[in-house]
């Protein structure tokens, strides 16, 4: 039956090369842990999308309750981690997923510099992933305001502060962030979940896009 | 692959037909020499086996520690002491050192950590040699290993300077508790100190709120009598000066409120 199914997407679309060309890739000794413990470092990147995967399922399951608005935001967060079921582990594996994020991206970095898997042919992959990293922390500090509890709120504070002191731009980014100059408040939260939301969830699946289709292209660095 | 004269499609389409397709088989396994492996289905099935210890870790995690939620945010709250996310705390502590606040804000809160941002972004042009093991790049490497090194210390020194136990307090949530305001013992309450320190409602102010105190009645009438002595500092000063029955009505008030 799936292969059927198979067959007749492959007739009009031809999508064997490209399936081939993932299921048949070799992966190389120096990257498996299976042959050398060591090599455990090369799966950060790996862990890194699957929590990815897990805080855009979670984060879609968190927006069937929550409301982005002063009133209710936090009444709604509040009624989904006391009331809702299982909407205390959704919205954990969301909490603690921001972290674990944090920690995989930040060590599959530091192996990739460590590594010297950046250089020549491979710079422009490790610019996407820099930039990855980039909008990671933009959507770990746009997510933190969202429950709307004292610490997101003040917390934001600050960060809209340092965002303001850039020379030059600082005023245009905090009227683009917070949406009034001087107010931080109902604007602010939807802005910071339309961002979180939306401008950086694209982002990140446009750039992921490219850093998939780049390691494919090239194949994982070889061994030191 | 085969193109022009003889070439069929399917139907009107760019798309070649089946005679000129590449087959669907995988590779033969003496196509990986040595010890590499097919990614599909030899390889996945490790790395989900990885996966899955790491998932089940993870959901301990999220059912042993639930994710914290602070009282609703009030922006007239003037005393709040902000903290950032564990992440950004050597940022948060970078601003606290006086070449890096004040007048030299921007010092700390732009240009090192754009520096930064910028450095790790160029850096296969900033370090263009072919020398990939660390010890052969000891430039690239030293700047790594002392950047990761300041991150450890600046956390660190924000997390042994951030008083936790007051970061709790300041952001638990308060139940709002129904004060019979006709009650005698909040007659008393409202007739004496107690008032102008822990709100009209007993919700809190300058004092924390008495809603939900852990203390019995006769804890309660101590700390009015004494006031409350923490390190060597008075926290709260001794407050009641009325008689033994009211002070006695009262604390029975405020205990029967945390029921």
């Amino acid at each position: 039956m799936l292969n059927k199914l198979y067959d007749w997407v492959d007739e009009r679309l031809d999508i064997t090369p490209i399936w081939r060309d993932i299921a048949d890739h070799e992966v190389p000794e120096h990257v498996n842990p299976a042959h050398h413990f060591s090599a455990f470092v090369y799966c950060f990147g790996g862990l890194t999308f699957f929590i990815t995967v897990i805080q855009i399922l979670s984060g879609m399951f968190l927006t069937m309750y929550y409301v982005p608005d002063i009133e209710n935001a936090w009444q709604s967060v509040y009624y989904l981690q006391n009331e809702v079921a299982f909407g205390e582990i959704v919205r954990g594996m969301h909490h603690w997923g921001s972290s674990l994020v944090v920690v995989m991206i930040f060590l599959h970095t530091l192996r990739v510099f460590f590594t010297g898997s950046y250089k020549k042919p491979r710079e422009l992959n490790w610019i996407v992933g820099v930039l990855l990293f980039g909008v990671i922390l933009g959507l770990s500090f746009t997510g933190y305001l969202l429950p709307w509890d004292m610490k997101a709120l003040f917390a934001t504070k600050v960060g809209i502060e340092i965002a303001a002191s850039v020379p030059v731009i600082g005023g245009a980014i905090k009227v683009l962030l917070a949406g009034d100059s001087t107010i931080l408040g109902a604007q602010t939260l939807t802005r910071f979940f339309a961002i979180h939301v939306f401008f950086l969830p694209a982002a990140l699946l446009g750039l992921l896009g490219a850093h998939f289709i780049m390691i494919r292209r090239q194949g994982i660095s070889g061994p030191l | 692959m085969h193109r022009g004269k003889g070439m069929k499609f399917v139907g009107d389409s760019r798309v070649p037909g089946l005679q000129h397709r590449k087959p669907n088989i995988p590779k033969d396994y003496s196509e990986y020499p040595g010890k590499t492996e097919a990614f599909w289905p030899n390889f996945l099935l490790k790395e989900w086996m990885i996966g899955s210890v790491f998932l089940v870790g993870y959901l301990l995690l999220t059912v042993a520690h639930p994710s914290p939620l602070e009282g609703q945010a009030d922006p007239t709250n003037t005393g709040y002491i902000p903290l950032p996310d564990w992440y950004f705390l050597f940022l948060y502590q970078l601003l606290k050192y006086e070449f890096a606040s004040g007048p030299f804000n921007v010092v700390g809160a732009i240009i090192m950590p754009g520096l930064a941002f910028t450095a790790l972004m160029l850096a296969p042009f900033l370090d263009p040699g072919p020398e990939r093991r660390p010890s052969k790049r000891p430039l690239p490497t030293g700047f790594m290993l002392l950047a990761i090194a300041s991150i450890i210390f600046l956390t660190w020194e924000s997390v042994v300077n951030h008083d936790w136990e007051a970061a709790e307090a300041q952001g638990k949530i308060v139940e709002e508790v129904e004060i019979d305001t006709a009650d005698p013992g909040y007659e008393i309450y409202s007739g004496s100190a107690c008032i102008s320190c822990h709100g009209d409602n007993l919700e809190g102010a300058v004092g924390p709120a008495l809603t939900a105190t852990a203390f019995t009645a006769e804890e309660i009438a101590e700390i009015a009598v004494n006031g409350i002595e923490r390190d060597g500092e008075q926290v709260m000063p001794p407050s009641w000066d009325g008689s033994e029955e009211d002070l006695k009505v009262m604390t029975e008030f405020i205990d029967g409120l945390s029921e």
